[in-house]
């Protein structure tokens, strides 16, 4: 089987896959990430979305092997075990951004992308907009767009934790 | 998914070669489209050759009158471009109204153009802005191109290395997206250039993207909305489905081409 090495949340990994192993599998399965969740498994509902180099995307939608070498950040990655929440999760959680939870990492990770691209300060329309690709069942959207809007005027400044 | 070999060759000549030895092979450039396609298993490659690592497919380069973005270029990177914006703006409003985020951080101009899906967006720019399409063989014109559903000229070990536009006087896009899917039931792209006006169509035809030269000739004559006013576009040859009717596909056209007029006469 193919070999990848790859650095995900900071710390580097060398495992094998099979060509058709998806990002999300060597994540969830291999690694035993599972904070990035597989909703739809067809690139729509962004609950699997991490960071990959720097940049936002589907995890459900790469091969592991394309992330050969590849800088991955994960929902765990954020915050490791003890340490204080990442001010956009802080934000989803005092800004009641979750209800069932299951979109809510993918969703994090977008807001931060969003933040790295737009800025501190996001109208609403820029979020709404930015959440194109990630779906929610349960909040209606509102509690999170003004999550995400609060998240980012508390990342500003910041600086942002090593692993992402 | 079934399984398959998978490669990452460094240089056009290595991918072009496993190409050549594997008849069963397939290329992906950022996979957007094959990978959701291999999932549900209508293709099954036997090698999947991955065009990440090879050299020349990526860069966005204004040279002369002319803007030539590589094929690997992704489709945030367009819409980010400085270069882009400041020639051809539409192009770079195309760009980012594609997919969503995470999506244009993977998906590559090279693998829109090359998959022809008929509902993609770039083909509609390519055609209207009279783009020439670069391979690792030749240089393929856009009215050469496409050629129906999913059909492009490409060779079966062809490679698309770039696409270069010609900069227009101006432009501008407009789609209707589907509400749920924001795949375009209609999108126009209008064009005027130095010496013509061109329109294309992509979402509504049953071949994918084709021109609109009743419009095209309005427009030459007078490039404002008010000149295609009259112009009714058939339904004969238009995608009918559960998403829409031919009918209001070809209204839909209308609608959107002299949106793209007034937003190009904007523009500028």
């Amino acid at each position: 089987m193919p070999k990848i090495t790859l650095t995900v949340n900071g710390r580097a990994v060398s495992t094998e896959v099979e060509g058709r192993t998806l990002l999300v599998e060597l994540l969830r399965e291999n690694l035993r990430l599972t904070g990035t969740h597989v909703g739809c498994d067809t690139s729509q509902c962004g609950c699997c979305v991490v960071h990959v180099n720097g940049k936002a995307v589907k995890a459900c939608t790469m091969l592991a092997l394309q992330a050969e070498g590849a800088r991955v950040v994960t929902i765990e990655g954020l915050a490791p075990d003890g340490a204080p929440l990442h001010p956009m999760q802080e934000a989803f959680r005092q800004n009641h951004g979750l209800q069932c939870g299951f979109c809510t990492p993918g969703m994090i990770m977008t807001a931060i992308d969003l933040v790295n691209r737009e800025g501190n300060d996001l109208d609403d329309s820029t979020i709404r907009e930015g959440l194109e690709g990630n779906l929610c069942r349960c909040t209606g959207y509102q509690n999170i767009v003004k999550s995400i809007a609060a998240g980012a005027r508390a990342m500003k400044g910041k600086k942002r934790p090593a692993a992402a | 998914m079934y399984n398959f070999n998978y490669h990452r060759p460094k240089d056009l000549a290595a991918a072009a070669a496993l190409l050549q030895a594997n008849e069963n092979a397939k290329l992906m450039a950022g996979g957007q489209t094959l990978i959701p396609t291999l999932k549900q298993r209508l293709a099954s490659p036997s090698d999947l050759i991955d065009l990440s690592d090879v050299d020349g497919l990526s860069g966005i380069e204004r040279k002369g009158k002319h803007v030539q973005i590589g094929a690997m270029v992704t489709h945030a990177e367009v819409a980010a471009s400085a270069v882009v914006r400041r020639a051809i703006p539409s192009l770079a409003e195309l760009a980012e109204g594609i997919g969503d985020p995470a999506v244009r951080h993977r998906g590559t101009i090279g693998g829109s153009v090359a998959n022809n899906d008929p509902a993609a967006d770039y083909p509609a720019a390519v055609l209207a802005l009279g783009a020439s399409i670069f391979t690792n063989k030749r240089e393929i014109s856009a009215d050469d191109f496409f050629k129906g559903l999913f059909e492009t000229a490409l060779e079966p070990d062809e490679i698309v290395t770039s696409v270069c536009f010609p900069v227009p006087v101006k432009a501008a896009y407009m789609k209707f997206p589907n509400p749920a899917s924001r795949y375009a039931l209609a999108g126009v792209f209008v064009a005027k250039r130095a010496k013509d006006v061109r329109v294309a169509v992509t979402g509504a035809g049953e071949s994918g993207v084709f021109r609109v030269p009743a419009m095209e000739r309005a427009l030459d004559k007078k490039f404002a909305a008010k000149s295609i006013e009259s112009i009714k576009v058939g339904e004969e040859g238009l995608v009918s489905d559960l998403h829409a009717q031919a009918d209001y596909r070809a209204h839909l056209i209308g609608v959107m081409a002299r949106r793209a007029v007034e937003a190009a006469l904007k523009a500028t």
